[in-house]
């Protein structure tokens, strides 16, 4: 059975990575030439690990299934990244930003890998200003920052409403220039459908080329992933519609245990979902909230339209609720407190499902021209999708699966517990706790790739033996073979169902028991139901075509078989844990005016799970100490 | 709403192509152009044929992914969106719609609406970057840069690499995605030791995938989902002959007449 050793450096908080990195082994440069390493995805995390680990001497093989690396789902963060830099002279430091994330995600992260996040924050946005990033500036020519949820300083730096973009491009192109320079090849529009593990060591992985279809072997000393979050296992959600959790769950059941996977974001800022052939769901940026007040009319079922609706007869609920953050309360609280209206039979627009939010007050007070030039491509994406201007009414917003904190299991290293295959980026389970704040998935996936991997990939190669794996190794042919006959199967189905009706469907049963909020029973439905619909999808799924070929269907239906196996661990897990921390809410576990109750004393701890064929999946706990911060009733009242 | 959409329809690069009628029923107006594009491959599934093939990812007009020509126009008939961000409320009902690739030299196509924008990539390798190790960097407030400055960068910087500006070039040219890059590091301190090469190296790139010159035409500002100024090609042409200029330096040793030559 799998132990864990999370190999948290012992001493000051302040001087662990400082320290390891010094007892860290290093490899020679002319040794670094003859050490492969393989990088599948090319998001923040991939890209920045991948080419920072080319400039280092590494022969890189570099994964993405899109077109190029550029369109990886990292492009879409709008808001921005934050920094201990204190450029604002608020308050901020490194401690702060250490102690706004370990309470953010209500105290389920580790604090040795939260303290390293936060110190190394300020580097990255020296790096991106380097690799010519646009920021925002001030006149004077020094950086501007805004606030975010969740936190009363200014750390958030940002280039428009597009600052995901802004930094992917970033490390694209530093990505460009060491494919320029032969250091990492790179496969775009391949996909990683295995994981090689020969002799207790991740040594490759099982690729398909989705332009011609053809199956092949990668071997390498290292594996990295960076392939993302699973948001979409819920169907309709803010990812991309490429964003799957195949390379992660593959991983899984090669023998990497899985971190926390009930904790699972939704983002309170999105456009209410509409009818049923909605594809996804748009997220308005959470910066909206620095400046847009949320409320809902205080009686049900009010069919005014929002503008004959008097101040009085208007419940700004989280005003009302969290006085000392308002409107900047974080996304979980945010969300629950959305939904809790709206179950309250007090939500707006046609479905009943949305709250307003409203600019009115900025506008009047600062003008139009500030509000068009704060979040004015923000308001034409409104305009475009809804046909409504949120300059003269407000918006309408519901909350939307957006982020997931679980992720695969790693160690201080961001090593998986299977020697050789390292994490990073959301895609790992490490800095977020149960919540995460806003602006901190981009600072969590730069610093895993620029900053943290490239160290201690290097004390993994120099330590440990590697001997050679030949292509036709007999781990690679058996992960070949699992490959091909799961695609024949997918195949030769043959049935009358599309593999979107699958997803649609096992995502509403998500959303309904394990979504923003849960409960032992509901859980206990979806664990019965999920085996039978994933019977019926091998009997009943219809894929056109050949596996030789560009198949978009075939791509898609290996996606959702993975979901309609994932979505039974995220149930389990969330059955296990019960208490209600971040992100997790379960019902059984409220106070009486419905705040979350966590239970430090049985659930301070890492849920692990195991891959084990035909049973259910093993738990194993890291306990979580903390000996820097008392973990508190996390209020934001 | 009802459409009739006529898509171009390929089996594979090598293969010959053509549109193809279909009927695209109980569209309601909020639906994206994908999303209806999406019911239709769902009914063509339903009768046990091969759905459309066509890019698509984000859903937010960020990412690129999307490229359909609509009725004639890279992204459709609106300007500053991508294809995935047009809405069905924009058609009168009944209306006929075509929707063809990419078509350009350098983009082949894959299938049906699929083509193969690699050669962006290749471009972008050639010198679309800062050769800056990571580690080490100075503290980002040590360069001081302008609003007016960043905000231009930031303009250029903006492109989503979708490649609708070659689409709707006559010559098939990728002038405003270099220029668009080009630009962008130009305007900043900390891009400005590679400019010299960067402008020759990208535009060598571009004229070798095949991607044709510029007209001065203007449909790439036109159909660009990001609306990017052509001012920028204004200016990527003062880089180049800058950098002819520069790059001539101190003349090399004249070769002397009387050498051998092999």
């Amino acid at each position: 059975m799998t132990k864990l050793h999370p190999k948290i450096p012992s001493g000051p908080l302040e001087s662990k990575w400082d320290r390891h990195r010094f007892s860290e082994k290093l490899v020679s440069p002319n040794n670094k030439r003859k050490l492969t390493v393989i990088v599948v995805g090319t998001g923040l995390a991939g890209a920045s690990a991948a080419s920072t680990l080319g400039q280092l001497g590494y022969q890189v093989e570099c994964f993405c299934f899109q077109d190029s690396p550029r369109r990886a789902h990292s492009i879409a963060a709008q808001g921005g990244i934050n920094a201990a830099k204190n450029y604002q002279d608020d308050g901020d430091s490194v401690g702060r930003l250490f102690y706004d994330t370990i309470k953010g995600g209500d105290f389920r992260s580790r604090e040795a890998n939260v303290y390293r996040l936060a110190q190394v924050s300020t580097q990255i946005i020296d790096q991106c200003v380097a690799l010519g990033i646009p920021f925002a500036r001030e006149y004077g020519g020094q950086l501007a920052n805004r606030s975010f949820g969740g936190v009363q300083v200014s750390r958030t730096f940002y280039c428009r409403g597009q600052t995901g973009q802004q930094l992917l491009l970033g490390a694209y192109s530093a990505l460009c220039w060491q494919i320029e320079q032969g250091q990492v090849t790179m496969h775009p529009r391949t996909e990683m459908l295995d994981l090689i593990v020969a002799d207790g060591q991740a040594r490759g992985i099982v690729v398909r080329d989705l332009v011609t279809g053809r199956l092949s072997v990668h071997t390498a000393h290292v594996v990295v992933l960076a392939t993302g979050g699973y948001s979409n296992v819920y169907y309709l959600s803010t990812n991309a519609s490429g964003c799957n959790v195949t390379a992660t769950y593959r991983a899984w059941k090669q023998g990497a245990v899985f971190a926390n996977p009930c904790f699972t974001q939704i983002h309170p800022t999105a456009i209410p979902p509409g009818d049923a052939s909605q594809a996804k769901l748009t997220l308005m940026s959470e910066s909206l909230r620095n400046d847009g007040r949320l409320w809902v009319p205080v009686t049900a079922a009010d069919r005014r339209s929002p503008g004959d609706i008097p101040d009085a007869e208007r419940d700004y609920f989280l005003e009302r609720r969290y006085p000392r953050f308002g409107n900047l309360a974080p996304r979980d609280i945010a969300s629950r407190a959305v939904k809790a209206v709206c179950d309250e039979g007090r939500g707006v627009g046609p479905s009943g499902y949305g709250v307003y939010l409203d600019f009115t007050g900025v506008i009047e007070q600062q003008g139009f021209d500030v509000v068009r030039e704060r979040y004015g491509n923000l308001f034409e994406m409104y305009h475009r999708i809804t046909g409504e201007d949120a300059y003269h009414s407000p918006m309408r917003i519901y909350p939307a699966p957006h982020y997931t904190m679980g992720g695969l299991w790693v160690d201080y290293n961001l090593m998986s517990s299977i020697p050789g295959l390292f994490v990073i980026g959301e895609a790992n389970f490490a800095d977020h706790g149960a919540n995460r704040l806003g602006a901190s998935s981009l600072m969590q996936g730069l610093a895993d790739g620029y900053f943290i991997l490239p160290y201690t990939i290097g004390h993994y190669v120099a330590t440990a033996t590697l001997p050679p794996v030949a292509e036709d190794h007999a781990e690679s042919r058996a992960a070949l073979h699992r490959v091909t006959s799961r695609i024949t199967r997918l195949l030769s189905a043959k049935g009358r169902r599309t593999a979107a009706s699958f997803h649609r469907e096992v995502g509403r049963l998500l959303w309904n028991h394990c979504g923003m909020s849960r409960h032992e029973a509901g859980l206990k439905t979806a664990l019965t139901s999920i085996p039978t619909l994933r019977e019926e999808f091998w009997k009943d799924v219809m894929v056109p075509g050949s596996g030789d070929a560009f198949n978009q269907e075939l791509e898609y239906a290996g996606r959702v078989a993975d979901y309609l196996e994932f979505a039974e661990l995220l149930c389990h897990d969330a059955l296990h844990r019960q208490e209600s921390c971040g992100a997790h809410f379960r019902e059984e576990y409220q106070t009486d005016d419905g705040e979350p109750k966590r239970d430090d004393a049985r659930f301070a701890h890492v849920a692990a799970w195991e891959y084990r064929n035909g049973a259910a999946p093993i738990l194993h706990k890291e306990p979580l100490t903390f000996e820097f911060v008392q973990p508190t009733m996390r209020s934001y009242q | 709403m009802n459409f009739t959409v006529r898509i171009w329809r390929q089996k594979g690069p090598n293969e010959r192509g053509g549109l193809v009628t279909y009927e695209a029923h109980d569209v309601n107006p909020g639906m994206s152009f994908l999303e209806m594009l999406d019911g239709v491959n769902q009914r063509l599934l339903g009768n046990g044929e091969e759905p459309v093939a066509f890019e698509q990812d984000c859903r937010e007009g960020i990412c690129g992914s999307c490229s359909l020509v609509i009725d004639g126009i890279p992204h459709g008939p609106d300007r500053g969106i991508t294809t995935c961000q047009l809405y069905m409320r924009r058609f009168p009902d009944g209306a006929t719609i075509t929707i063809e690739p990419w078509r350009a030299k350098a983009f082949p196509i894959i299938k049906d609406l699929v083509v193969d924008r690699s050669a962006l990539d290749r471009v972008m390798q050639a010198g679309g970057y800062i050769s800056v190790n990571t580690g080490g960097a100075v503290d980002g407030n040590v360069l001081l840069i302008g609003k007016d400055q960043a905000e231009t960068a930031m303009d250029a910087a903006s492109c989503i690499g979708c490649g609708a500006c070659v689409a709707a070039c006559k010559n098939a040219s990728a002038t405003l995605f270099v220029a668009a890059k080009v630009s962008h590091l130009a305007v900043l301190p900390q891009g400005k030791p590679e400019r010299t090469r960067r402008v020759s190296a990208m535009l060598e790139a571009m004229d070798r995938e095949g991607f044709g010159s510029c007209g001065n035409q203007y449909e790439c500002e036109a159909v660009c989902p990001k609306s990017i100024s052509v001012r920028f090609i204004a200016n990527l042409n003062r880089e180049y002959l800058r950098a002819g200029i520069v790059e001539s330096g101190i003349p090399s040793e004249p070769e002397s007449p009387h050498a051998e030559t092999t």
